[in-house]
């Protein structure tokens, strides 16, 4: 197998350009990242910070310092309630698992989005082996959340709700605040957590003015590297920790602390936070150039999600009708362009991507879309090169479609 | 519902890049389709029959991924020049040994390549109203594959139409 992959990258040399555009699924860390997690691993506070010696009490100065900063990002004051996790999928195993364990006593009943991310939507199911329902509130067309629908589902029992700010795969931006009015007018009590990862850096976020009870952020998403993430828990708010071990600095998660990806996740936050605003601007302009180039060239294409302000700047998912998505990745790596797909084909279930079939795409266009997000670092002449050879690779799979499938 | 590394051997690669055989072919004798746009998995069979019962030529078209692409494309090589009663004995490891094995989460494409020339040969002498004694009545394992394919694909569509979601 491994002889296999040799062979395939093989088969990429003589590309002279290489666009990442697969951001969703795992990032590049840039070097200034890079940099300010190095000296952590050899030169200082390398050790525990629960232990009583200098190494020990530098690596401790350093979460704190760290969660500060990341609590400042998230706007609260208080750095006790950042709890850092090895990632995204445990800030959400935490906050659900958590949440519904320590409040059982207040209800039994889930609601969440029927587009969350397959953690969230994990976990829920998992957690009707403790005797937890979960209700689905649907979302419209362009993935936002039926809040009707959702006046009508929570209820006195309803002990959790979970709503992602910004979907991962169509750059949804959810009315959060209003989702949050609606639960917490109908049951103060319920607990309201939102998956706050692909909103953090690219929108302003504010855990105060929201008034969220818990909120996960994670470090890969935001170019910072991969194993650490965060969870914000209100002050006040009940989590159970959902792992058995040595308890240090992180009262919910046991272990001892990583502290070089700790300063890679707070760098990484800095450098998406400092001149947002232009970065935002930029990453929306080539996020624009990329849906525009790809509309005025390629016909029998759909958008999935909304347009303009209320699409996240980064995202970009598209579905081309007739065109089998898994082999438009591996052509379109042929020529230096990576990217994901919400095709089912590397599954034997045949479901394609639950967003998507959620905001109404029929499975054949959700098998043909892709996904790419931009970033600060993308240029105009990536941009180009991209819409050079996606309109190329579309057009050779669509030359084997031929009519197969065309009703 | 989990992702599988798919390192492709060179084969796949080639014939994904390179595929033979590939287009519609105007004068068919048979045309025949397995699996289903909704399971984003769908191969069309081209097959040219001589009055000797030897195929002269094959070629397909095919929605899906790199190994479907790559099965398909072995299946009309293999099947070339091939009388029909030999060809319909070719079970689906042979195509994926042909293509340099296959990952397991790809075993179906296979399959769904058999199941597809199984059905055009069963549809040539069902055009012709003659059967022959060596062709069984009942469906084949890739028949049986690509049906339970197709009618798993319909369901999950009809189940999303029932839930308002699609």
């Amino acid at each position: 197998m491994v002889e296999n992959v040799k062979e395939l990258l093989k088969a990429h040399e003589g590309i002279t350009h290489e666009v990442y555009l697969d951001n969703e699924n795992s990032t590049m860390v840039p070097k200034e990242v890079v940099d300010a997690m190095l000296p952590y691993y050899s030169q200082q506070a390398y050790g525990n910070p629960t232990l009583t010696h200098k190494p020990g009490w530098e690596a401790f100065e350093t979460i704190m310092e760290s969660a500060q900063k990341i609590s400042k990002f998230l706007g609260t004051k208080i750095l006790e309630e950042i709890t850092f996790t090895p990632g995204e999928t445990e800030a959400n195993n935490l906050a659900l698992m958590g949440a519904a364990f320590a409040n059982k006593s207040k209800g039994k009943k889930i609601v969440i989005s029927e587009i969350e991310p397959i953690n969230v939507l994990h976990v829920t199911e998992m957690l009707q082996k403790f005797g937890f329902t979960t209700t689905k509130i649907p979302v419209d067309r362009e993935g936002f959340l039926n809040l009707e629908k959702l006046k009508e589902t929570v209820d006195k029992e309803t002990v959790l709700a979970s709503v992602s700010l910004v979907n991962n795969e169509i750059g949804t931006i959810q009315p959060i605040k209003e989702a949050l009015d609606i639960v917490k007018d109908t049951n103060p009590e319920t607990i309201f957590h939102t998956d706050a990862s692909d909103a953090y850096g690219r929108i302003p976020l504010n855990v105060q003015d929201l008034k969220v009870d818990l909120a996960t952020v994670s470090s890969y998403k935001i170019l910072g590297p991969r194993g650490i993430g965060a969870l914000y828990i209100r002050e006040g708010v009940n989590v159970d920790k959902i792992l058995e071990g040595q308890i240090g600095t992180q009262k919910l998660w046991p272990g001892v602390e990583n502290t070089p990806l700790i300063v890679g996740f707070t760098k990484a936050s800095e450098l998406m936070f400092q001149n947002f605003e232009e970065n935002v601007a930029h990453m929306r302009r080539l996020r624009d150039k990329l849906i525009d180039g790809i509309f005025g060239t390629i016909s029998d294409v759909k958008l999935n999600g909304p347009k303009g302000e209320k699409r996240v700047s980064d995202n970009v998912n598209i579905s081309f009708l007739r065109c089998e998505g898994e082999a438009l990745t591996i052509e379109l790596s042929l020529g230096g362009v990576y990217v994901s797909s919400g095709s089912a084909c590397s599954r034997r279930l045949l479901q394609p991507s639950h967003v998507l079939v959620a905001i109404g795409r029929k499975f054949d266009e959700a098998h043909g879309s892709i996904l790419m997000k931009v970033t600060r670092y993308h240029t105009d002449e990536d941009i180009n090169y991209v819409l050079e050879k996606i309109p190329k690779a579309v057009e050779r799979i669509r030359g084997i479609t031929g009519s197969t499938g065309v009703e | 519902m989990s992702r599988a590394p798919l390192p492709y051997n060179p084969k796949v690669l080639e014939l994904f890049r390179n595929p033979k055989n590939l287009g519609k072919m105007e004068d068919a004798t048979v045309v025949a389709v397995a699996g289903n746009p909704l399971c984003g998995d769908m191969i069309t069979f081209y097959l040219k029959i001589t009055d000797q019962d030897v195929i002269e030529k094959a070629s397909f078209e095919s929605y899906g991924c790199a190994a479907n692409i790559a099965t398909s494309s072995v299946v009309t090589e293999m099947i070339k020049g091939m009388k029909i009663q030999d060809a319909w004995k070719i079970f689906w490891k042979s195509v994926a040994e042909a293509v340099g094995g296959l990952p397991s989460v790809k075993f179906h494409c296979g399959i769904l390549a058999v199941g597809a020339l199984k059905r055009a040969i069963r549809k040539y002498y069902q055009d012709k109203n003659v059967a022959p004694s060596w062709l069984e009545k009942e469906p084949t394992f890739e028949e049986k594959q690509a049906l339970e394919e197709e009618q798993l694909a319909d369901m999950l569509a009809k189940r999303m139409k029932k839930e308002g979601t699609q």
